[in-house]
């Protein structure tokens, strides 16, 4: 039997508005570090920008859940199933974690100050570290990859438990 | 009435592929780009392009006259430090300094934790062409030979300018001795949100000749031996546009009866080869600005980020696992 909970609105909400930041985010990284169009600065800008706000939104989200009740995980699940989904979700905040942070160290020891909306600028060392750079920007790019792959076997799972599975585990978070 | 069908059906196809053909060179990436930059063999640890170089530390001696025209707090009146590098163009850290066709001098201002300012000059004034894609391209044509370079010319009449820069350009016998451009534009830009677009140049205050170099790391020496003897200085001298001037075209020169501002003094007190120096661990990305300089929309500036990112990613990963080695003079 699976349960009818859904999960509250405010959770449903940081669910959808983070999951179309992140795959932007990815979209713009992966093209921006590839691409010597006029645009690239643009897109640059407004990718650290919004890795900023990312960063809010993944700590205000995990305190908010922190207060919510979430729905259980359908009982017809083994315990290994169980394991593995849990298991993923908290990889999932793992990462969503680790970019934005991989992603301002390596700015900060890159000596490159990121300026967020025009409204004040991230500060960076004064004096380049280039081997703790490369470290990080490696960090952000085998990460990103990581949560490619990730955020792809989340959306694969939902659509199992909704077509093939036909329990509510998706419903729950719509 | 069927032949008109797949005339229309191919209009598309035939119109792209005239774009292809006319105007458009063929889109590259970043890692294109700095594939062709570094050659068949890449040299760990170094840039990608302008290899060889040395570090210099001096100041900015600021005289205030730009403040009206931006907020960067460097043009305030007053000295600020920077590490500067002077280099040779090229992917060979251990090329002959004599046989580079461009000379380049590259400065870093680190004004506080949130403000930084790179910025990379060569030689000419200009560019030979006005976007990456057509520089891919010129890049393949020099690599290719003296005829593929006379054809890739011929087919692009934007070169002439750089051109005639080139046919009457003398080589001097300094690092201290040459004119230093921006080439692309940027603004200034003031408290008031006023926008002006500027290019600049290091004007050098000696004159050195280059009868009596010799020697592989010949521009390196001198500098080495200037600078020991006394400080190298040059005048910052910012161009201002007019609005019959096309800031993002970087193939042509403004004319000269245009305003000029000397922002100050450029002095030179220091000389440090580039592996023991700060210089070397430095990006200098020409759009890491301070607050009150603007990039402008000229496709090459706007370029050059993403490939100098590339080429910064691959030597400061070599360097984190060990891989730059210093390479002798053979
Ligand atoms: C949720 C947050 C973030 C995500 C999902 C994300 C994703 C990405 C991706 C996919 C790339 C391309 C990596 C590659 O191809 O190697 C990238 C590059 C980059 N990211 Fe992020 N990023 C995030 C946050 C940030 C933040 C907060 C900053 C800085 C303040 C930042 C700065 C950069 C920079 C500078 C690059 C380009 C590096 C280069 O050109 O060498 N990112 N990002
Ligand atoms: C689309 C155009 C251009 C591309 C793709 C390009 C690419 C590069 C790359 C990959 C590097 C090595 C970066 C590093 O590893 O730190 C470099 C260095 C440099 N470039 Fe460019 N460049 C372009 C245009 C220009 C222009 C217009 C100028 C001069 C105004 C210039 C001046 C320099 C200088 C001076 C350096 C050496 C800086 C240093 O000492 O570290 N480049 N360029």
């Amino acid at each position: 039997m699976s349960n009818t909970q859904k999960f509250s609105l405010s959770m449903r909400l940081f669910h959808w508005a983070m999951a179309a930041l992140i795959i932007s985010m990815l979209a713009a990284g992966l093209l921006m570090v590839r691409s010597l169009e006029p645009w690239q600065l643009t897109i640059l800008t407004v990718h650290k920008a919004f890795g900023v706000v990312a960063a809010v939104l993944v700590i205000a989200r995990l305190v908010n859940r922190f207060f919510h009740q979430i729905p259980a995980l359908p009982n017809d699940l083994s315990n290994l199933q169980k394991f593995v989904a849990q298991a993923a979700h908290w990889l999932l905040y793992l990462l969503l974690f680790a970019m934005p942070i991989s992603g301002y160290l390596m700015q900060y020891f890159a000596a490159r100050p990121a300026d967020v909306f025009g409204w004040f600028r991230l500060p960076a060392a004064l004096n380049v570290d280039i081997q703790t750079y490369a470290l990080f920007r490696e960090l952000h790019g085998w990460l990103a990859l990581a949560l490619v792959a990730l955020v792809a076997l989340h959306i694969a799972a939902a659509l199992h438990h909704h077509f093939i599975r036909k329990d509510n585990v998706l419903k729950s978070m719509l | 009435m069927k032949k008109r069908y797949l005339a229309l059906l191919l209009t598309p196809i035939a119109g792209v592929a005239a774009q292809q053909l006319s105007e458009q060179a063929p889109k590259v990436t970043a890692q294109q780009f700095v594939n062709l930059q570094q050659g068949e063999t890449a040299h760990p640890g170094f840039r990608r392009a302008h290899a060889k170089g040395i570090c210099v530390t001096g100041e900015f001696r600021s005289n205030g006259k730009l403040v009206e025209y931006s907020e960067a707090s460097l043009f305030e009146t007053g000295a600020i430090p920077f590490t500067g590098r002077f280099s040779v163009a090229g992917n060979n850290p251990t090329a002959p300094d004599l046989k580079a066709p461009v000379r380049s001098f590259a400065l870093s201002f680190a004004t506080s934790s949130t403000e930084q300012w790179r910025i990379a000059m060569n030689t000419p004034p200009v560019m030979a062409v006005k976007d990456p894609h057509t520089f891919y391209q010129q890049i393949q044509a020099i690599q290719a030979g003296s005829e593929a370079i006379q054809a890739f010319f011929a087919e692009h009449p934007e070169t002439s300018e750089f051109l005639n820069w080139k046919a009457q350009y003398q080589p001097s016998g300094s690092f201290a001795a040459e004119i230093y451009n921006s080439i692309n534009a940027f603004y200034l830009v003031n408290s008031a949100g006023e926008k002006q677009a500027v290019r600049w140049a290091m004007q050098p205050s000696v004159a050195v000749s280059a009868d009596n170099l010799e020697g592989v790391d010949a521009l390196h020496e001198e500098i080495t031996h200037r600078v020991a003897k006394e400080n190298v200085v040059f005048d910052w001298v910012f161009t201002l546009a007019n609005d019959e001037d096309d800031e993002n075209n970087p193939t042509q020169a403004w004319p000269d009866s245009r305003k000029q501002i000397i922002a100050g003094q450029v002095v030179i007190t220091a000389v440090t080869p580039q592996l023991e120096g700060e210089c070397h661990g430095i990006n200098y990305d020409p759009l890491v600005l301070p607050t009150g300089i603007e990039a402008t929309r000229d496709p090459i500036l706007r370029a050059r980020s993403a490939a100098y990112a590339e080429s910064y990613r691959r030597r400061a990963k070599e360097a984190l696992m060990g891989e730059l080695e210093e390479p002798g003079n053979e």
